[in-house]
This record gives C-alpha cells, sequence and structure tokens, in this order.
C-alpha cells in the first residue's frame, strides 16, 4: 500500500465522516440538555430531500442549504413539542419522526417531480464544488506534505470544513460560555436550573433547535455536496452510526470528531478493500462494516473505559409544585 | 398537506373500488416504487402500451411496506382482478401462498420462482445481456481495468457480475474486473452515498468503466463517473440519458415486453408455467441511442452483434451463476 493509496482512503474517509460528524454533533447538544434523539435519521433525511428540491428548483445550492435547514428545524419543533412541551416520551417521538421522513420526503418529491421521490439531479450551480485552498496546485509535488495538503486537506466543499469548525466551536459553547453551562446543567440536573430562575423549556427548546440545524446541514451536504440530489431512504442508516459515535464519544465534542472519523475510516477502509488478508484469517467486508455497532456495544458495556450519558436525559422536567 | 389529503383520498377510492368484481388485470409494483428509473418502471411502461394501444384499464399499487405483499395479492385476488402481474422475486412467497386459494386467478411472477399451475414465472438471461454489457465495457476500456458494483449482495447480482466478467474477457482476456458490492442488506438499494464512494476506489484502482446493478445506489455511480469523467453502464430500463454522452449503454431487462405480453394475453390467454426471456426471446439487450451514439464505434456494434448470434445460436454459452453457484472467471 503506497502512499497515494492511503492519502485516497483517507480522503474518503472525510467525505463519509463528515455527515456522521454534524449529525452526532447535532445529537450532543440535544442529548447534553437531556433530550434524546434517535430522529437524526429522519432530520437528515428530511432536510436531503428539502435541499435537493430547493437546489433544484432555484438552481442556487444556498437557497437548498436554507430549505434544508429549515426542514430540518420543523422536524426539530415537533420533536420539542411532543417531548418538552407535551412531555411525551422522546424516543417514542423521535421514532415517529423517523417513519413520517422516510414517508413524506417521498410523497412530496413524487408530487413535485414525478421523478419516483427523487428529485432531479443538480447541475452546477445546484451543487457545492469543492474548494481548493490556496496554493494546493503549486505544493502537490512535494512529497508527502505538499500531497497531503493537495489530495487530503484542500479539495472538499465549504460545508466540510464549516463541519469541522464546529467541533472546536461546539467545545467552547459547551465549556466556555454561560449558556454551555447551563445546557449542560440542564440535561443532569434540569430542578437546579429552575431554581436558579432559568427557564428549563426554553434551554432545551434551543438545544433542539440547533440539532436541527446541524441536521439540515448534514443532510443537505448528503443531497447537494455529496450526491447531485434527493432518493429515496439515503441517508441510510447514517443517523444510527451518528447515535452510536455520540456513545462511542461519551457526549464530548472532539472525542465526536475522533469516533467519526474511527467510523469513516473503518467504512472507507470496507470500500476499498473487500476482504482484508491478515496473514491467513481474511476478515469479511461485513465485519469491518458491523465494527462500529460492535465498538459502540464494547464501550456501552463497560470495557473501555464508561459512557455515562446526561443524567436527565430521557426524563421530561416536571416543575414542582 | 394537500398531498396528504391526495393520499387518504386515493386510499379510500382504493378501499371503495376493492369491493367491485371485475375482469380488470393488476399490476403490483415492488418497493422501489412505479417510477424508479429502472425495473418497476420498465413494466409501467409495458402496461401503459397496452393501456394506450387497446385502451383497457388496469389496476395498481405501489407496496410500500413488506408487510402489504399478501394483503395486496389477496386484495386484488378477491376483487376479481385477473391476471394479476407482480414485480421483483420478494413476490414469490407470497404468491405460493396466496396462488393456490385462488385457482381461477392467473398470477405472473417476474424474477422469481413460485411454481403453481397457475403461475406464469418469468427469469430473465440477465447473464446473457451483463455479457453483451462487458464486451462493449472492454472494447471501451483503455486502462484495461473495468468495475462493477452490484446492490445487495444475493445470487441474482452476481449473475449479474459474472455474466459482466466473461463478456469482458471475451474481447480482453488479461482485464481485470473489480467487482464490489453495496451492503448485505436492503437498504443498499439506495445508498447513493456509498456508491459514490465506491465508484472513486474503483478508478483509483484503475477502472474506467463501471457498470451498476445496483438500483437506487446505481444513481450515485453513474453520478460520480460523469463527474469524474469516466464511462458507466446502467440497468434494467434505459438510462442513457441520466448522464448523455456518458454512459457507455445500459443493461436491458425487457421487463416492459413481459408485463405488455402479459396484458395482451390477458386471462384466458396467459401462458403459465416457467418462462424465460433471453437474448434469443429479445428479453434482455444493451441500449443504442442517441445519447450513447458517440461513445459507440462500428468495432464495438460488430462486436455485440457476433457475442449475440454466438449466444443465440449456442456457439458461446455465458456462465450462469444462480444456477452453479460458482463463477470461474470473478472471485466473490
Amino acid at each position: 500500500m503506497d502512499f497515494v493509496t492511503i492519502l485516497q482512503v483517507l480522503d474518503s474517509t472525510v467525505r463519509l465522516a463528515i455527515p456522521l460528524l454534524l449529525a452526532c454533533l447535532a445529537g450532543l447538544y440535544s442529548e447534553r440538555a437531556g433530550i434524546f434523539d434517535i430522529g437524526l435519521e429522519g432530520k437528515m433525511l428530511a432536510a436531503a430531500m428539502a435541499a435537493g428540491a430547493f437546489a433544484a428548483l432555484s438552481g442556487n445550492v444556498w437557497v437548498g442549504l436554507l430549505a434544508g435547514v429549515g426542514a430540518s428545524l420543523v422536524m426539530s419543533a415537533l420533536h420539542g413539542l411532543a417531548s418538552i412541551t407535551f412531555r411525551g416520551n422522546q424516543l417514542i417521538s423521535g421514532v415517529a419522526i423517523n417513519m413520517l421522513a422516510a414517508g413524506i420526503t417521498v410523497l412530496i418529491a413524487q408530487d413535485l417531480f414525478r421523478q419516483g421521490g427523487r428529485t432531479p439531479s443538480l447541475s452546477d450551480g445546484g451543487r457545492w464544488d469543492p474548494i481548493s485552498l490556496p496554493f494546493s496546485e503549486s505544493l502537490s509535488g512535494i512529497p508527502f506534505f505538499g500531497q497531503t495538503y493537495d489530495e487530503l486537506i484542500s479539495g472538499h466543499s465549504l460545508l466540510v470544513y464549516v463541519a469541522i469548525a464546529f467541533v472546536p466551536l461546539t467545545w467552547w459553547v459547551l465549556y466556555r460560555t454561560r449558556f454551555g453551562l447551563r445546557l449542560r446543567a440542564v440535561g443532569e440536573n434540569p430542578a437546579s436550573v429552575d431554581t436558579a430562575g432559568i427557564s428549563v423549556i426554553r434551554l432545551r427548546y434551543t438545544a433542539v433547535m440547533i440539532c436541527g440545524v446541524l441536521c439540515g446541514v448534514a443532510g443537505a451536504y448528503l443531497a447537494t455536496g455529496l450526491q447531485a440530489g434527493f432518493i429515496k431512504d439515503m441517508t441510510a442508516g447514517r443517523g444510527f452510526i451518528a447515535l452510536a459515535a455520540l456513545i462511542f464519544a461519551k457526549w464530548r465534542p472532539w472525542y465526536a470528531l475522533w469516533a467519526c472519523l474511527l467510523f469513516g475510516l473503518l467504512q472507507a477502509v470496507a470500500i476499498r478493500y473487500q476482504s482484508i488478508d491478515l496473514g491467513g484469517i481474511t476478515i469479511p467486508v461485513q465485519f469491518m462494516e458491523a465494527l462500529p455497532y460492535i465498538l459502540t456495544v464494547v464501550i456501552l458495556a463497560g470495557f473501555v473505559g464508561r459512557a455515562i450519558p446526561p443524567k436527565a436525559g430521557g426524563e421530561p422536567y416536571v416543575k414542582e409544585r | 398537506m394537500t398531498s396528504m389529503k391526495h393520499l387518504f383520498g386515493a386510499a379510500a377510492a382504493l378501499a371503495l373500488t376493492a369491493g367491485l368484481a371485475s375482469a380488470e388485470p393488476a399490476l403490483i409494483f415492488d418497493l422501489g416504487g412505479k417510477f424508479d428509473k429502472s425495473f418497476n418502471e420498465a413494466g409501467y411502461n409495458g402496461a401503459q402500451r397496452w393501456a394506450d394501444e387497446t385502451g383497457g384499464t388496469y389496476r395498481e399499487i405501489e407496496l410500500s411496506s413488506e408487510a402489504q405483499r399478501e394483503q395486496a395479492l389477496r386484495r386484488f385476488a378477491e376483487a376479481g382482478a385477473n391476471p394479476i402481474i407482480t414485480m421483483g422475486f420478494a413476490m414469490t412467497v407470497p404468491i405460493e401462498t396466496v396462488a393456490p386459494e385462488y385457482p381461477d386467478t392467473k398470477f405472473v411472477n417476474i424474477d422469481g420462482w413460485a411454481n403453481l399451475p397457475n403461475v406464469q414465472t418469468v427469469s430473465f438471461a440477465e447473464h446473457e445481456g451483463s455479457y453483451l454489457a462487458g464486451v462493449m465495457a472492454a472494447k471501451a476500456s483503455k486502462s484495461g481495468t473495468v468495475g462493477f458494483i452490484g446492490g445487495m449482495d444475493i445470487p441474482l447480482i452476481r449473475k449479474f457480475a459474472c455474466g459482466y466478467a466473461q463478456g469482458v474477457k471475451s474481447v480482453n482476456p488479461d482485464a481485470t474486473v473489480i467487482s464490489n458490492m453495496t451492503g448485505t442488506t436492503p437498504a443498499a438499494w439506495n445508498d447513493p452515498v456509498k456508491g459514490s464512494e465506491l465508484t472513486k476506489a474503483q478508478i483509483a484502482e484503475g477502472a474506467d468503466v463501471v457498470y451498476a446493478a445496483a438500483g437506487g445506489t446505481g444513481v450515485g455511480v453513474l453520478q460520480t463517473a460523469a463527474d469524474e469523467g469516466i464511462l458507466s453502464i446502467g440497468v434494467d430500463s434505459n438510462q442513457n440519458y441520466l448522464h448523455s454522452g456518458q454512459v457507455l449503454t445500459s443493461m436491458l431487462k425487457r421487463v416492459d415486453n413481459t408485463v405488455y405480453n402479459a396484458l395482451k394475453a390477458g386471462a384466458d390467454g396467459l401462458e403459465t408455467g416457467f418462462i424465460n426471456m433471453d437474448l434469443a426471446s429479445d428479453g434482455v439487450g444493451v441500449a443504442f441511442d442517441e445519447h450513447n451514439a458517440p461513445l459507440v464505434n462500428d468495432d464495438m456494434k460488430m462486436a455485440v452483434a457476433a457475442a449475440t448470434d454466438g449466444i443465440v445460436s449456442g456457439s458461446i454459452t455465458v456462465e450462469n451463476y444462480a444456477a452453479s453457484e460458482s463463477c470461474s472467471v470473478l472471485e466473490f
């Protein structure tokens, strides 16, 4: 395996990890505020459809992004309404959002475009073009450093850099701002936040809405960055892998980045090498694909450090009377 | 929300008309949906052709979940629809359950293996069509490496891959065929992102023609191939127009002819038993139209014609993975 091949696999890793990372950070905000969200998949799907549809109709990728975020926010508002205002079961609300999104995306896309629940193929203006970072061409001649810069770091779409910038931003918001402190507190002990005179309801809604924005970007990246349009069920379980990554990362932003890159790497390796020969033992591709889930179970079982979820997660907050 | 109203309205109308007895034929589309640009759409086109020619009407349903299969069959049979045409191998088991209960109704099981007196089971020689696609791929390839991307890893898709590889090797015995499957679950039919990544990986390994037999995943394969400036091969329906000038050809499965013939024969004329739609009966083939005309030269056309003649006359035998469960030219 030469250096170029390694770079290609890593490049593929980045592309595969970005939707996971965005969804994972989305879940992080929501779950840190005490709202479990298994509807990440559905929100991404709704956003992918809206982004694909509006980018196709307007020919403008930014309109698509806004529409995607908008669709995801609507789903988030539903989740908030069910689980915060009406204190419903958060898991059931999440499942409902996944099912709703799976059905309604195809229905609307079919109604709009009559192409079997698919949005039309996007032409140039409707897609995120790769960005060449400065000097990437001229530096590509330099072995190792220049090659890495040109192949791996340069040449992704804007959303990729935005997603990666969200990691330090999320860390800063969570651990260095008053809002972040309150957000974490509301996921651990909402009663104390309430006693301090801060609205639990508003904080949780804010968190759920941030989650919606991030899922919206993830969906838009799938439909208008990686692909040229929406097709039914195109998220293909990425929302669930993102949830697994969130647990694997123990609900921390930097760990989330590494977890998503690891899961992305596993997928990229599985794509590049259908079966891996390790001196007599052949690892089938299915094993590589299942590995993210296996790792998550191992973490959950407490073999490699314990993953402790926010204490008040899943519990609707009822004010004491 | 008006779309929701339409939906409920349509569902109510279906429920109402279901009670009326009629001898209308019925069509059951599989989960991919009526307009999947591929398999189901080919069936729809055949039915539409029949309707336009004869002025006849037919009833239809698009399945939206596994649980509906048996229910839809029974509903149509109960309402007196005859014949009932079903799309896709997954209808085999439901037909085996329902068909014996309605011995006077005829069923068509496309791509399946049901063996019952009132069922017409249609299979396609996809390996023969894929062989032709492989011949074209090998002729068009400059690098000597071509790719295959399958959807879910099932024997049917391996049959495509194996036929394709044989076609490639018949032209260029030294050619390399890279074969990848998207996954092992039904999600593999709808994962264009993974299709794109597989295409990029195959391009990195030198492939300059990729053949996608992967349903919705193939949309991502064709897109990436067009973006990266290599050729792709579509499947089931004619997909040449999706990226005009960048899709080498499409391996056609003439599901439209099958549906058209079944509708034309009607309940009385429909032959039951096994029907094999192969190259000789025009059941499979490769597409030539204005979209791929610039990519096809006379040498390629002659090679396809020679291979077609060879297969039809029997001088070329294409190994069928689904029958032998092994492939001499490709490892899975």
